[in-house]
């Protein structure tokens, strides 16, 4: 009797965290965003810190160019936005958001890096569905995630956290969120960062 | 069979729980339903709350206070493209009845931006510079009880002294263009008899 109630449970726990949980997604999608159902929050461990000078890398960007970080030193403050997975809700919804507010990276002398772990083919017909898109959209997928593991943000699902870094013109890095995977992270906790850098 | 039947009321159990899709998924309100009474924060600006008729210092109202006889109720997300590209039209929709001294107190317009922070709709709004008034829904409490559409979604309802009426439009999408959309609601208000 006691392995059905545990197995009865079980079942319970597993099927109430796979729960439809509540994200809009824009009918810019239609019906072809996958939804993964609610995952855990958040599954890696930083291996950067606040402080400390951040990561190089280069990744191939949809363009067909290759970005470096360190190519910004000294012009351009750095925002890296690691999305988890395209056509999924909550990822297809956010880089359309930072694309309204170039101004606001404007003001604060800083460039975005949107960042996923999907590769480049992938990524060219999902920000298609975006529009025209002014910031670089940078494939980690070979060696996969290579550089969410650098900075600690990848998740044993292969996929990265929903992360936001904040690298200073200086290469240090100012600003570290790794927010809950289900949810998009407010804009104004970024802007806030960004603003903080006049500090 | 003890354990067999108290193994079968569990299994029961589970099964009239709600399922992942019946949790969530309640249906839209469509053509010829009573839309739910939702309540909306107070507007900051005295423009809107003069434009929904709106007075005292409550920190709420319920949509049958707005002052007119239809609403248009757009949902949609700072995040969302479609939005970001339908934005200019609405302001147009906005703009035609407004301007049209026949319709301006009759029909009014507002957007509640599901999901989004009282921050980001106030990015939405100033980016495309939109007049009539747009709501937060951070926690997705509307988004919920109107069925979790994607956007942009349009309702248009009646509003009576009694509170919401019935939805007389509800789709998915654009308005496509701002004098399409405002002719189709005209007709469709119209009573029978009317020319």
């Amino acid at each position: 009797m006691k392995k059905a109630v545990f197995v009865f449970l079980a079942f319970f726990l597993v099927f109430s965290a796979a729960r439809a949980w509540s994200q809009t997604h824009s009918d810019a999608f239609a019906e072809k965003i996958y939804d993964p159902g609610k995952r855990k929050p958040t599954d890696s461990r930083l291996k950067v810190e606040l402080g400390e000078k951040a990561p190089d890398f280069t990744l191939p960007a949809i363009s067909g160019d290759h970005v470096t970080l360190s190519q910004y030193r000294g012009e351009k403050n750095v925002v890296l936005s690691f999305v988890p997975a395209a056509w999924t809700p909550v990822c297809s919804d956010q880089w359309p958001g930072y694309n309204i507010v170039e101004a606001h990276f404007a003001e604060h002398d800083a460039l975005l890096l949107g960042i996923s772990v999907d590769n480049i083919p992938s990524l060219h017909a999902w920000t298609q569905q975006m529009g025209t898109l002014w910031f670089p959209v940078l494939s980690d997928f070979w060696p996969h995630g290579a550089v969410a593991e650098k900075y600690g943000i990848l998740r044993p699902e292969g996929i990265s956290e929903r992360a936001l870094f904040v690298i200073d013109k200086k290469g240090i890095i100012r600003y570290i969120s790794v927010y809950n995977i289900n949810k998009r992270p407010p804009l104004e906790n970024l802007l806030e960062a960004l603003e903080r850098l006049k500090q | 069979m003890k354990k067999l039947s108290l193994f079968t009321v569990l299994l029961l159990l589970f099964f009239s729980l709600p399922s992942a899709s019946a949790a969530s998924k309640k249906a839209p309100p469509k053509a010829d339903d009573a839309f739910p009474a939702i309540a909306l924060p107070m507007p900051q600006s005295p423009e809107h709350q003069n434009y929904l008729g709106l007075s005292g210092d409550k920190n709420s109202f319920a949509i049958q206070n707005i002052q007119t006889k239809v609403l248009i109720i757009e949902i949609f997300s700072m995040y969302c493209p479609h939005c970001q590209r339908e934005a200019p039209e609405v302001n147009a929709l906005y703009r035609n009845i407004r301007n049209n001294a026949d319709l301006a107190d009759s029909i009014k317009i507002i957007g509640i931006g599901v999901g989004n922070t009282a921050f980001e709709v106030d990015v939405f709004r100033k980016k495309y510079d939109i007049a009539f008034p747009l709501f937060a829904d951070p926690e997705f409490t509307i988004y919920e009880r109107l069925g979790s559409v994607r956007t942009p979604y349009f309702f248009v309802l009646t509003i009576t002294e009694n509170g919401p009426g019935k939805v007389i439009y509800a789709e998915l999408g654009g308005i496509d263009g701002a004098k399409n959309f405002l002719e189709k609601i005209l007709h469709l208000t119209r009573k029978p008899g009317d020319k």
